[in-house]
């Protein structure tokens, strides 16, 4: 998805009830689009009238105790993006940040993100989506009260400074804090849109807040306990629910179930097969007990029988094996980027490489457990979850349910880790049809088995790359063909698909981003093919980075190896590559730019390094083309004979534009750069006989403290537009590792994760 | 129905023996800040200290645990001022947040014997607590920046900080 489209309205559509267009329809249904429908000011006296809080817009109320709530739409799960809100706020604001608190928004439409028209928190999309309208919101608030003072004070609001929650009149020396117009009920100004938008914003220079690391508002409450997830929701008469999930991860129905042991569990209440008309779940069965621990007794005493269905014999081996075939195919898949004429450049080229890169099966285990609460109250289900796409999630749990989404109130709660996989929305079905059967509202935890083997993965991912080069070594040809599970097209809402470039259909962009880089190559090919074995096999998710994950893996690997071919120092090939020409102006410039500053803080090639270490380099211009942070690495190892990999150093440079809160860049950086190491060297999932094999932290194996090694970032602020931090630094890792121990023993890996087999393997053909 | 006391109070629940400790804290008692990471005390998340040790609460039973000492993040100081958890806010370590308190509670259980650890020491006490944020470096300067505060503290002849 390179251009922003928001999600359109279906509303008046036939409802088609097969399944997942159903609910795509009903999901868009009745939302409010874009900033239109935002409300600069709702009515400000009907809102004095019925609290005698001040609310100049949907995204924040002021008390008549000076303190300012932010509702954060976005889902916060550790970015402290719902603290990044308040801070953009109250930049134009001019409220004093010891006054600002946030709360998490519920579904309601009113909420939606601003530029993509729906709720949903991803793509490190956030900060920039939303800049632009919570810093209209804050400063429509700070005219509100400043003219509200002027009139108060007698003097013209232009003599008026706005500092600190206080307006002050410096000529006559008068003063009003915020809770003082507020109290008074003089604050009523209301704006149109139109007025909005023309509002003179704060230029860089004048910021006060912005480029400050204040204190996360969060954090407090993540030191003592008291931070609220989705996990500790508590309800009145409240019951607990296990699931217990079939051995196959998708495609199983249950043949029966006997709950006879289950009576003898104290508590159990009943075993609820679920019918789950949205298909997001298949052959799902709830225990249902009066507590958590009982329900986990119950659920390990059912007897459940299964048809494994169709993808009982599937293991990660035969869905490579289905991809390298898809991709020997001429008519496979649709074109993502298709410049020049790369069969006839093909024809010229001195020298013609091949080489195929495949990345295993990933799973997020963010470490709350996926969970979910439901209650239904009269007419009206309430989700109790942290959930990064509620708007989708709560049309699944209206399917769920069997209604209209406009009867599902999702209640957001922290999010004890997202990474994506909060983007689905399995855990509302169990939670709701257990609540349903049981007539009680229902807590549903999943075990770490239920959430491992159940992931919504990072698929298997098979590339093939063929590059051509001239007879001075140039890159002029490059077909790159990605095979892999479509995420985005299971959730099955076509605006989220891009157009093929020959409109010959809709592709998962999601699983090609990054392949359009901003290399200069005259004949460029990129085919998005869909692994529909996989696709049914293992339905996959959005992992953080989501296809820069894998699609620079293959690029900047084979970017290196071209330079190694061509006889030229791999940093440089690149720079000679951004060159900035036609539609990579500006784009190149500034990733050579990163890529020169994350060398010289690594002291690339000016440092002789010990026999069997080296560094490697890469650059990638994560997430997406059109909402790039240019980010590079450095990667420092060493490598043992016998193949051991150390990491000694990351280095990592990125260009983030505009930072709001500079020690949160370096925390997200470092955090993400630290998941593309551990997703390079120490995760992998594999299938088998249908099924995840890895169900604990036993065999799926995150990196550890004792695995860290020294990281070093540094942050590009130059003023451009602030863009996304959250997940960029995750995509370099892997292929400047590679890079590096290609540089330290002559080892090219393809494959992630690196093991040591696979170096000494490559040490010994090298 | 075995006693407990948590956080120097004493409280009788309706569990069964083997019911791991973790639930009776979270869902029974209803303190939640005590996480369910995994179940199998391969995460840390559930971390608390039975006499002075810090523990999984899901591989402890509730009858284990019965009139022994038990406390939990709630309990580890009265007003959440704990050397650690203010290095924490110091150094703003939590991202999601939802492992610390089991990071806070087996880094605490390091400090009340080793005022001084080494990084060496930090990290092989602390290897057993997974962050999926990866908020480590973070969470070794808090550690490191706490214990520091309660050397000073020591050192001041104030009231050593428990």
């Amino acid at each position: 998805m390179n251009t922003h489209v928001k999600i359109t309205q279906t509303a008046g559509e036939p409802a088609d009830l097969s399944r997942r267009s159903f609910l795509v329809g009903t999901a868009a249904a009745g939302l409010a689009l874009g900033y239109s429908a935002v409300p600069g000011l709702l009515g400000a006296d009907q809102a004095l009238a019925a609290t005698g809080n001040f609310d100049p817009s949907v995204w924040y109320s002021i008390a008549p105790d000076g303190l300012v709530t932010v509702t954060c739409g976005k889902a916060d799960m550790g970015q402290h993006i719902a603290s990044t809100m308040a801070q953009i706020i109250a930049e134009e604001l001019g409220a004093s940040w010891k006054d600002m608190r946030v709360q998490l928004a519920s579904n309601d439409p009113k909420f939606n993100d601003p530029v993509l028209g729906a709720q949903i928190t991803g793509g490190s999309w956030s900060t920039m989506m939303n800049y632009d309208a919570m810093s209209r919101a804050g400063a429509a608030g700070r005219l509100a009260l400043t003219e509200a003072a002027a009139t108060a004070m007698g003097v013209p609001a232009s003599e008026l400074v706005v500092r600190e929650s206080t307006v002050t009149h410096p000529k006559s020396k008068k003063s009003m804090t915020f809770a003082d117009i507020v109290k008074s009920g003089k604050a009523t100004k209301t704006f149109t849109p139109d007025e909005l938008k023309a509002i003179k914003l704060k230029t860089p220079d004048q910021y006060t807040m912005i480029g400050v690391s204040v204190p996360q508002l969060d954090i407090p409450s993540k030191t003592n306990g008291t931070a609220k997830y989705g996990i500790d929701v508590m309800l009145p008469g409240m019951v607990y629910g296990k699931v217990v999930t079939p051995p196959v991860r998708y495609g199983a129905t249950v043949k029966s179930v006997d709950d006879s042991e289950a009576k003898k569990v104290p508590g159990f209440i009943k075993a609820v097969t679920l019918d789950d008309k949205t298909a997001t779940t298949t052959g799902w069965v709830v225990a249902v007990a009066n507590t958590y621990a009982n329900a986990r007794k119950a659920a390990d005493a059912l007897k459940i029988t299964y048809n494994d269905g169709p993808n009982a014999k599937l293991s990660s081996e035969s869905l490579l094996t289905e991809a390298k075939r898809l991709q020997k195919l001429d008519d496979s898949g649709l074109f993502f980027v298709k410049d020049g004429d790369t069969a006839a450049a093909f024809g010229t080229a001195a020298k013609v490489f091949e080489a195929e890169y495949t990345t295993n099966i990933n799973i997020h285990a963010p470490l709350e457990p996926m969970n979910a609460t439901a209650q239904l109250q009269g007419d009206i289900w309430h989700l109790y979850s942290g959930n990064q796409f509620a708007t989708r999630s709560g049309a699944i749990a209206a399917g769920a349910a069997g209604v209209d989404p406009k009867f599902v109130v999702m209640h957001q709660m922290w999010l004890g880790g997202g990474f994506g996989r909060r983007l689905d929305a399995d855990m509302m079905v169990p939670a709701v049809q257990a609540a349903k059967a049981v007539g009680k509202p229902v807590k549903v935890i999943y075990s770490r088995e239920n959430d491992m083997t159940m992931d919504f993965s990072r698929p298997l991912t098979f590339q093939k790359v063929k590059a051509g080069l001239d007879g001075d070594g140039k890159l002029i040809a490059l077909n790159h063909d990605v095979v892999s599970a479509w995420p985005t097209k299971r959730w099955g809402i076509p605006d989220f698909l891009t157009p093929s470039v020959d409109k010959k259909g809709g592709l998962d962009g999601f699983t090609v981003n990054g392949a359009d880089f901003f290399y200069t190559v005259p004949n460029h090919n990129v085919r998005a093919i869909l692994n529909e074995m996989a696709h049914n096999a293992t339905p996959s998710g959005q992992l953080r980075s989501v296809a820069p994950g894998w699609t620079f893996w293959a690029v900047e690997s084979m970017v290196d190896e071209l330079a190694h071919a061509a006889g030229k120092d791999p940093a440089q090939y690149r720079i000679d590559m951004l060159d900035g020409k036609g539609a990579n102006a500006g784009g190149a410039q500034r990733l050579r730019n990163t890529l020169l500053a994350a060398m010289g803080m690594a002291g690339y090639g000016s440092r002789q390094l010990p026999k069997g270490e080296g560094m490697g380099v890469a650059c990638v211009s994560s997430q997406e083309r059109a909402t790039a942070s240019w980010t590079a690495c450095v990667a420092h190892v060493a490598v043992t004979p016998s193949g051991e990999v150390k990491v000694k150093k990351l280095t990592v440079a990125t260009d983030v534009g505009t930072q709001v809160h500079p020690d949160n860049i370096r925390a997200q950086v470092e955090g993400a750069a630290l998941w593309g190491l551990s997703l390079a060297l120490y995760e992998k999932a594999t299938l088998k006989d249908g099924g995840i094999e890895q169900t604990n932290f036993d065999t799926y194996t995150p990196l550890r403290m004792s695995q860290v090694p020294e990281v070093a970032i540094s942050v590009i602020a130059n003023g451009e537009k602030a863009t996304g931090v959250g997940e960029p630094a995750v995509t370099v890792i892997a292929p400047a590792l590679a890079n590096a121990i290609f540089n330290a023993s002559g080892a090219r890996v393809r494959s992630l994760p690196i093991t040591a087999e696979a170096v000494k393997a490559g040490m010994s053909k090298a | 129905m075995p006693n407990l006391n948590i956080n120097g109070r004493n409280m009788s629940v309706e569990a069964a023996n083997d019911t791991p400790l973790l639930w009776v804290i979270r869902e029974q008692l209803q303190m939640t800040g005590t996480k369910f990471g995994c179940g199998a005390g391969l995460c840390g998340a559930c971390t608390v200290h039975v006499n002075g040790e810090a523990v999984r609460s899901c591989q402890t039973s509730v009858s284990d645990a019965a009139g022994k000492k038990i406390t939990t993040i709630e309990g580890l100081s009265v007003k959440g001022d704990h050397p650690l958890q203010k290095a924490w806010i110091a150094e703003q370590v939590p991202q999601c947040g939802y492992c610390q308190s089991g990071q806070i509670m087996q880094a605490a259980s390091l400090l009340a014997k080793n005022s001084n650890p080494t990084k060496d020491e930090v990290v092989a006490h602390m290897d057993g607590n997974l962050c999926r944020c990866m908020t480590y470096s973070r969470i070794q300067k808090a550690i490191m920046r706490a214990a520091a505060d309660m050397r000073t503290a020591s050192n001041a002849g104030d009231r050593r900080p428990t």
